[in-house]
């Protein structure tokens, strides 16, 4: 007889031996379902959001590489960018500033993003315009195509006039789809699209005004953006203004990884799903187990070997894993479908939904595979049921605890802990983050093993004669031979951990979006104010009734010299220990200066803040900059403030809550030195009511056409529209989670049920009351039900700690509410379910379960 | 061809350790129709476990067709009940998922034997279950739950068939049916039938008769009942 035959005629009797079991069956092993469709929908959503970055990337960058500069490109990079014309590369450029836009009819103001772009403009991808040809057309005059939200928060209709500067466009059309675009740039800066053959004209590139300056090109045939980038960057960060350049490639990868924290978040659910969906498998196949002990028995009087036995139930087993995770995989494409209407607008591409067969695959594959390895453990019991139980049937705890006896079972669980470690691995594509989240999770199970020893101890002690009968009969149901405290605090006790991380996780990733919301004070912020504007526009402040809340000096500048070492023999440092970050040296500073700390955004973390009246020249430094730097209190940083050098003493670093609407800076000067320094202001104010902000702005531009100015409360609640998105994103994600740990504890109490119910029936035999055996039943459930709950609960502070600290790189508050309402809900719903149990009690007959034993 | 020797079964219990059956030595020739029996508590049941290779013995051993069960491991044994062995158990023991047929059919697939549907269908006619093949236990009567083991027994054509208290769960007539079931198949197939049993009436028809009494043997003798082999003899000989 073959192997295979044999084989065959095995998998026959497993499926004939299923028949009545095969929906209990089922429902155990679809734990799996929920972990498999969050895998498939966080995979297939991942897959599609990259393969629409990478379909997507030309058309967002706009060209094959992208030159952009704070200010006007020097001379020799305008040469160059005409000699590459001349050799056939694409070049198109754009000017982009913000400024105040004022419909000439009615003088309604509003900040507006001025785009002053060439022809040809963008390379690839498409800027349409309604009416269409608009944009196409703007070059033949003084056209503007604009934002929607322009036109209806200034009232203006296309055929008005916007007047940028001195400069008047006829509005021509609106903007209907710009690639790249994220809702959240058209709400604060609505943009306005002009030819720059007029940028001069509006005369609003005056000094420190913020402009960015870009070049678009297309490589001719056979010249790679990579070696092109090669090439002439070399020309392009020594160009004064530096220049930098970006190609397609680069462009996507940062794209991407704006979407990592996202993407870590729904690495770290679909992770838990799954374990949690494995931890279901684990306790409802134990509950499985105990209802097959009399056929096993059989089997193995007929002659059915060890390994014929666990072949039987395995193939069952994976049979259920497989439609459990098919189903899974169907919900997740499901699922899928929701998540980019539920990311809408966070997203930086649109995301074409598209069947990504291999998230598909990989979800099943995962799923079945943890299915079955955590089905196997319970299962193995099997092989070691004695057949002897035919002829005298010893209790299910009684045969159960000499089948655990088993030297396989360290295989098994080998086997799982190698699963974890490996499903962990890659949700999280990091080695060392893996083995991070793998032993999380194996010291919560050590954690918690030692939870219910302990209390399995303590409840003996517990359960005194003085106690009531029923309830010392339920603590003792925690001691008592064939308890099944440990197998209900791991699952119950996991299952609580892992939904409570997330729900850490989740509370203080939106803490953090929270926190960025919190009101300032102003309303109105005007900035690009020049030195010899910020009296009169004080005054314009002050004679509306309004008030000045802050004036900020911003003075621009760069590092010359750190100890009287220059920054170039700085930046030749290649030593990692001493080396200084070559952006901190590069970069250029806006700088403040002022008398008092910013109460509220700032805090000294390090040496102190100038006392009053001193004159000395001294700095006070962000922390994190101050690190990158190297700095150490005491030293001297030489500033080139616009070709004057200024050397002042670092004395304190700072804390900055960079999320407040308030001008905040990496270096502030204390009084005294900077005063004489070519600069601007940032002025924040106050008005009471929206109508009055709007007037301010307008009175404002009247007089200043460089000043723009920002309705703040407008920001506020824009970025706040943002964010909900996010939130709801995350809170949804989070829900899902929380109905993953359902199942689990069906299962893990299932699997004492049937002993408590013949107990039950037995006590009722007896003459107990409906209401002592629910009594019984609600002190052995509770106690179970709070005390995993609890420890779990105290685990996923710590893992959550860990999280933040070390995936989401923030810092961390323990949420407490998350974990007392999930260890709630948990200890709930286990004693609505024991309590449950002890009302079929009272519905079985006592014939029933005793004909069964 | 069924020995055993010295058997000796004992149990820990408390400090002290419990002898259920001590020194149990006696030896079953192929083809005989025997009976243990014994009041509750002797040891009947702890010895067929042994003898059936369900359980090893404390000391001693248990010599099956020249095969000795304790130099075997649990799957030896398993091997060896599949191929040489038949049960029937006082509450039947059938697999409540499987039908009558499935039943009977199991421990021939469990052996990857060819045409078992065919031999089961056979089986169970010849126990007068022909029109019940697929009916579920629970659709069955005791009487006809106690035939479809019976057929299971003897599907694989054991060398040996042992039953313990076959008709406990019976009421007399349906009891005795049974038996004759058990004397037919015990004849007309040669298996060796070993019955445990306390009812004294049932154990008379058997040819011989081991009494236990406290884990000993206390005596071993033939029938006068059961000297010859009976061939298809009518019912109620008691």
């Amino acid at each position: 007889m073959s192997g295979s035959a044999s084989l065959r005629r095995l998998t026959a009797v497993a499926w004939r031996e299923s028949r009545t079991a095969r929906r209990r069956l089922l429902l155990y092993m679809s734990s799996i379902s929920l972990g498999v469709a969050a895998l498939v929908a966080i995979d297939s959503f991942t897959e599609n959001v990259s393969t629409s970055v990478q379909n997507q990337s030309r058309a967002l960058l706009g060209g094959d590489v992208l030159l952009t500069s704070r200010a006007k490109f020097a001379d020799t990079v305008t040469a160059l960018l005409d000699s590459l014309r001349r050799t056939g590369t694409g070049v198109a450029r754009q000017t982009q500033f913000a400024s105040m836009g004022v419909i000439a009819s009615s003088g309604n103001t509003r900040l507006v993003q001025v785009r002053a772009v060439s022809r040809g403009y963008p390379i690839y991808g498409e800027i349409v315009s309604a009416p269409a040809p608009a944009f196409g057309n703007m070059h033949e005059g003084r056209h503007a195509v604009v934002d929607p939200s322009i036109l209806i928060s200034l009232d203006a209709n296309i055929g008005d006039s916007l007047m940028l500067g001195s400069a008047r466009f006829l509005i021509t059309g609106t903007l209907q789809a710009v690639p790249g675009d994220l809702g959240i740039t058209a709400a604060i800066g609505p943009r306005a699209y002009v030819s720059d053959r007029y940028l001069d004209e509006t005369g609003l590139l005056v000094f420190g005004s913020r402009a960015e300056y870009e070049a678009l090109l297309r490589m001719p045939e056979g010249l790679s953006p990579a070696r092109f980038a090669g090439r002439f960057n070399p020309l392009f960060s020594s160009a004064s203004p530096r220049v930098r350049l970006r190609t397609v490639a680069e462009n996507e990868n940062n794209l991407t990884r704006n979407i990592d924290q996202l993407g870590n978040f729904l690495g770290l659910v679909g992770l838990v799903a799954l374990l949690l969906g494995g931890i279901g498998v684990a306790s409802g196949v134990h509950a499985f187990v105990l209802r097959k002990i009399d056929t096993v028995a059989v089997l193995r009087c007929l002659g059915a070997t060890s390994g014929q036995v666990l072949f039987i139930y395995v193939v069952q087993a994976a049979a259920m894993g497989l439609i459990g995770a098919l189903i899974g995989a169907v919900s997740g494409v499901a699922l899928q479908y929701t998540l980019p209407w539920i990311l809408k607008g966070f997203l930086p591409v649109d995301v074409s939904v598209r069947l990504a067969p291999s998230a598909i695959a990989t979800g099943l594959g995962i799923g079945v595979w943890v299915a079955v390895v955590f089905a196997l453990y319970p299962l193995l019991s099997l092989r070691r049921i004695s057949p002897l139980q035919t002829l005298r049937r010893e209790s299910d705890a009684d045969v159960m605890r000499q089948a655990q006896r088993d030297s396989a079972g360290l295989v098994v669980g080998f086997a799982i802990v190698a699963s974890v470690i490996a499903v962990a691995l890659t949700r999280t594509r990091t080695l060392e983050r893996g083995l991070g989240y793998a032993a999380a999770i194996i010291v919560a199970v050590v954690a918690l093993g030692l939870a219910a020893d302990g209390l399995a101890r303590i409840s003996r002690w517990l359960a005194r004669p003085q106690l009531a009968f029923v309830l010392r009969q339920g603590i003792a149901n925690l001691h008592r031979p064939g308890n099944q405290t440990r197998a209900v605090i791991l699952s119950l006790g996991l299952g609580v951990f892992l939904m409570s991380t997330i729900y850490q996780v989740q509370q203080n990733l939106m803490d953090q979006l929270d926190m960025k919301l919190e009101r300032s004070r102003a309303n109105v912020v005007f900035f690009d104010v020049q030195d010899d504007q910020e009296r009169g526009l004080d005054s314009i402040v002050r004679a509306s009734g309004n008030s000045v809340v802050q004036t900020a000096a911003i003075v621009p500048m760069r590092i010359a010299a750190i100890n009287g070492v220059s920054t170039t023999d700085l930046l030749a440092d290649r030593n990692p220990e001493t080396r200084r970050s070559p952006w901190t040296l590069r970069r250029e500073y806006r700088s403040t200066f002022r008398e008092e700390l910013a109460t509220g955004s700032e805090k000294i973390v390090e040496g102190t803040w100038w006392e009053p009246g001193d004159r000395s020249p001294q700095i006070s430094v962000e922390q994190d900059l101050a690190q990158d730097l190297r700095l150490t209190l005491g030293d001297s940083v030489t500033w080139d403030v616009q070709g004057v050098e200024v050397t002042a003493r670092y004395t304190s670093m700072r804390e900055v809550t960079w999320a407040r609407f308030e001008p905040n800076f990496f270096v502030v000067f204390s009084p005294g030195t900077l005063e004489r320094a070519p600069k601007q202001f940032a002025v924040l104010a106050s008005a009471p009511t929206s109508p009055e902000v709007a007037a301010l702005q307008r009175s404002v531009v009247r007089k200043y056409p460089n000043v723009s100015s920002l309705d703040l409360t407008l920001i506020q609640a824009t970025i706040g529209g943002v964010l909900n998105k996010i939130t709801s994103a995350i809170r949804f994600m989070a829900l899902i989670s929380l109905a993953f740990g359902i199942p689990v504890l069906f299962s893990a109490v299932a699997a004492t049920r049937r002993a408590r119910l013949r107990e039950g029936v037995l006590l009722k035999t007896l003459g107990a009351t409906r209401r002592q055996v629910g009594r019984i039943m609600l002190a052995e459930y509770a106690l179970l039900g709070a005390l995993g709950s609890v420890s779990g609960a105290a685990l996923s502070v710590g893992s959550a700690w860990l999280l933040m600290k070390f995936v989401f790189e923030s810092s961390f508050t323990p949420a407490i509410w998350p974990a007392v309402i999930v260890a709630g809900a948990m200890t709930m719903l286990a004693v609505v379910i024991g309590l449950a149990t002890g009302r079929e009690v009272f519905r079985e007959t006592p014939m029933v379960a005793l004909r069964e034993a | 061809m069924l020995s055993a020797k010295d058997l000796t079964k004992e149990y820990p219990s408390g400090d002290h350790r419990l002898t259920v059956l001590r020194d149990v030595s006696f030896t079953i020739e192929q083809g005989s129709f025997v009976a243990i029996v014994g009041p509750s508590g002797s040891g009947k049941t702890t010895l067929l476990g042994l003898l059936a290779g369900l359980d090893t013995p404390s000391r001693g051993r248990v010599t099956l067709d020249d095969a000795d069960l304790s130099l075997m491991d649990e799957d030896q044994r398993a091997r060896l009940r599949g191929e040489k062995v038949g049960f029937v158990f006082q509450s039947f023991q059938l697999i409540p998922t499987l039908t009558a047929i499935e039943n009977v059919q199991v421990p021939l697939e469990l052996r990857g034997e060819e045409g078992a549907t065919e031999r089961a269908r056979d089986v169970l006619q010849r126990v007068g279950l022909g029109d019940r093949l697929d009916h579920f236990p629970t659709q069955l009567s005791g009487g006809e739950q106690q035939r479809v083991a019976i057929a299971r027994a003897f599907s694989n054509k054991p060398r040996i068939l042992f039953a313990d208290e076959p008709t406990g769960n019976l009421d007399s007539d349906t009891g005795n049916r049974i038996v004759e079931l058990l004397e037919q198949l015990n004849s007309e197939s040669g298996s060796t039938v070993v019955l445990v049993t306390h009812d004294l009436g049932l154990a008379g028809r058997t040819r011989r008769i081991i009494r236990l009494s406290d884990g000993v043997v206390v005596s071993d003798q033939p029938t006068t009942t059961g000297a010859t082999p009976r061939q298809n003899e009518p019912t109620e000989t008691r």
